[in-house]
């Protein structure tokens, strides 16, 4: 058989998702926010919205995802992502609006923008990634990093006496009534990464039906800032990540789960 | 049939913006500019026109919905006062660097700080210089009147539409909070989607339907690309100065001494010059509507015929730099101004000018050439 006779439609197994661009990503090798990318335009393209959706970039290691993502995007300030959607959203309501935010960003610099958005509700989507450190600017301390972990900015480990101790965002923001979907996924292997595209996929639906702020958080790792290769770098977020950060629902149509420990 | 009505400066700029077709508005109370919003909300423009207001969690929000929205085509605004528009001064430099089209108005109170929240004019390096981060300028409005507080919502639209960028209306707590009759222009309705989709979808996040996707990003990682945009505003802003420079001059035909002033300064320097004008003194006003662009050569022009100017400010002197500048040493150039919220009489104008420029004037410019000699 010659290779055109193999490469058929019909054969396909897997493509490269279509809503991504042709633009090489500028992550680190192994690093989640390639998948989240990846996920979050499958997602928009199964539902056929691709032409109604306004995606918000952050300041952070994704602070490029436009140049990756295929649709309409706005680059906000450190932060600010949730005010620029707000806006967006309560002025194209019948359009799908989404952020997508590291920890920094959301968890600190940005979190007034971030508990006001989820109390008043917004129809809007928050994809949130976790890597409990600073990527982008080489990897300081986030309000997620993990008690006693190393960082440039916290050199003899997280200090949670002095530091506080990492923030759990999810369940922080779950406990407001504005947010109708709150989930904690990975996307470091097949399995999870089919269970983060489900979340995705709910979290659209919920802005199709109104029904208020969807809230997915991915612990992922950032194998650069953490000095591990990736797969020491997944193992490590398996062994230390997911024990504080529990994977699964934490609120789902708008009621409280009691799992999440 | 005009509509004229007796209303605060404030509420008249509100008022002006439901009419404007404007979109949205998003802002955070404070005084003395409280009454925007409030006045808005009153309104229910929801109803009225379907202008979306809403009260954000900060002045720091506020400014980043607005970014949202002006990314969408839609017309927005905010307004504040001095310590808010300090905090919303990242925001700003991103609308500039975007380029987006939105109206930001600072109806401004003493400072530094938490200062007062009394009227002064102490924000004009902030307003003209550009204030946040980066080489970037507003086009900056200043009304004198609170039938100006109304008119320029939609002038300051035109201009942020015709150049996608930002404009401030710098107004103060005078102008703001003051009754005065005014002629309230007939309600323009909003544009549909369909036609903002149409008149900028070239450059708009609308939704990728019928076209390439649009990015709005005020980040160029290329140093090339990112000069190449600074160049592209300094294009607007030069073209700003040639097409949509603004000013008033009040007897200026046969003036010997002039004042500069602007907003609610213009209005006392005007009483000097009738009070001037009363005591056989030939002083005329120049007011700098537009704060940028400045009439730079109006002023060059005037010095040739003045024998001095003084600057009067609600502050402890701004403009005066920028007056200096553009006379180029022809003629001195003096400030007179009160803060921490004080409002000048026109007595005390004219003594100023009396004493500052009329008694000294000369001496003090020869002292200058001196000094500036022996620097050398
Ligand atoms: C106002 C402001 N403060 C600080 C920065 C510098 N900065 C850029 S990205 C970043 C942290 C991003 O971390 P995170 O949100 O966790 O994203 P990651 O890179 O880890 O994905 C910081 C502090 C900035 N660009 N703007
Ligand atoms: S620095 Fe970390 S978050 Fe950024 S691309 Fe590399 S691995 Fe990913
Ligand atoms: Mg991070």
């Amino acid at each position: 058989m010659e290779v055109l006779d193999i490469i058929k439609p019909e054969n396909q197994v897997f493509c490269k998702t279509k809503l991504m661009t042709d633009t090489s990503l500028s992550y680190c090798p192994g690093c989640g926010h390639g998948t989240a990318h990846n996920l979050t335009m499958e997602v928009i393209d199964e539902l056929g919205i691709a032409e109604n959706t306004i995606g918000v970039a952050p300041v952070g290691c994704s602070v490029l995802a436009y140049d990756f993502m295929n649709i309409d995007m706005t680059q906000a300030a450190h932060g600010r992502a949730p005010a620029l959607a707000t806006a967006i959203s309560r002025l194209w309501p019948e359009k799908y609006v989404f952020t997508y935010q590291g920890d920094g960003d959301l968890a600190a610099i940005g979190t007034a923008e971030t508990i006001h958005a989820c109390n008043r509700g917004e129809n809007i989507v928050i994809i949130f990634v976790n890597n409990g450190i600073y990527g982008m600017t080489g990897g300081q301390m986030a309000p997620t990093t993990l008690s006693g972990m190393k960082t440039s900015t916290s050199p003899y480990g997280r200090d949670v006496e002095k530091m506080g101790a990492p923030i759990r965002m999810t369940e922080l923001i779950s406990n407001l009534p504005g947010v109708y979907y709150a989930t904690r996924q990975s996307v470091h292997t097949h399995k999870h990464a089919r269970k983060a595209k489900k979340a995705i996929q709910k979290a659209f639906e919920n802005t199709r039906l109104n029904k208020g702020l969807s809230f997915v958080e991915i612990v992922s790792n950032c194998n650069s800032g953490w000095k591990m290769t990736p797969n020491d770098a997944n193992h490590w977020m398996e062994e230390n990540m997911f024990p504080y950060f529990p994977l699964g629902d934490i609120k789902v149509d708008g009621k409280l789960k009691s799992v999440a420990q | 049939m005009a509509d004229l009505k007796l209303m605060k400066g404030n509420e008249a700029l509100a008022e002006a913006a439901i009419r404007a077709g404007v979109d949205a508005y998003f802002g955070y109370p404070i005084t003395p500019q409280s009454e925007v919003i409030e006045y808005l909300m009153s309104q229910q423009p929801e109803k009225r026109t379907g202008m979306v207001v809403l009260q954000a969690e900060s002045e720091v929000a506020a400014i980043n919905m607005v970014y949202g929205a002006a990314s969408t085509g839609k017309k927005v605004m905010t307004s504040s006062s001095s310590p808010g528009i300090s905090l919303k001064l990242e925001g700003i430099s991103y609308l500039a660097g975007a380029e987006l089209p939105a109206v930001i108005v600072n109806v401004v109170r003493g400072g530094p700080g938490l200062g007062t929240i009394q009227p002064s004019q102490a924000d004009y390096f902030q307003s003209v210089k550009g204030g946040g981060h980066g080489d970037y300028k507003l086009y900056v409005l200043a009304p004198a009147s609170v039938q100006e507080m109304s008119d320029f919502v939609a002038d300051a639209f035109d201009i942020a539409f015709k150049y996608r960028a930002p404009v401030l209306i710098l107004s103060d707590g005078l102008i703001g909070q003051m009754m005065e009759k005014v002629v309230l222009k007939d309600e323009k309705p909003r544009l549909s989607n369909e036609e903002i989709i149409k008149q900028y979808g070239s450059w708009a996040v609308t939704g990728k339907k019928d076209r390439e996707r649009n990015i709005i990003t005020s980040l160029d990682l290329q140093a090339e690309k990112m000069e190449a945009r600074v160049h592209r505003l300094l294009k607007k802003y030069g073209q700003m100065e040639k097409e949509d420079l603004r000013y008033e001059e009040v007897h200026c035909e046969d003036a010997e001494y002039l004042f500069v002033a602007y907003g609610s300064s213009a209005r006392i320097a005007l009483k000097a010059v009738e009070l001037a004008r009363e005591k056989g003194i030939k002083a005329g006003l120049l007011r700098p509507i537009t704060l940028f662009p400045f009439p730079k050569k109006q002023l060059f022009k005037l010095a040739d015929q003045v024998k001095g100017m003084l600057s009067v400010e609600l502050n402890a002197g701004q403009m005066v730099e920028d007056v200096r500048l553009a006379v180029e040493h022809k003629v001195p150039v003096e400030h007179f101004g009160r803060t921490g919220g004080i409002i000048h009489t026109p007595e005390e104008v004219l003594e100023a000018l009396e004493q500052k420029i009329m008694n000294h004037g000369s001496i003090r410019h020869h002292k200058t050439r001196e000094s500036g000699i022996l620097q050398n």
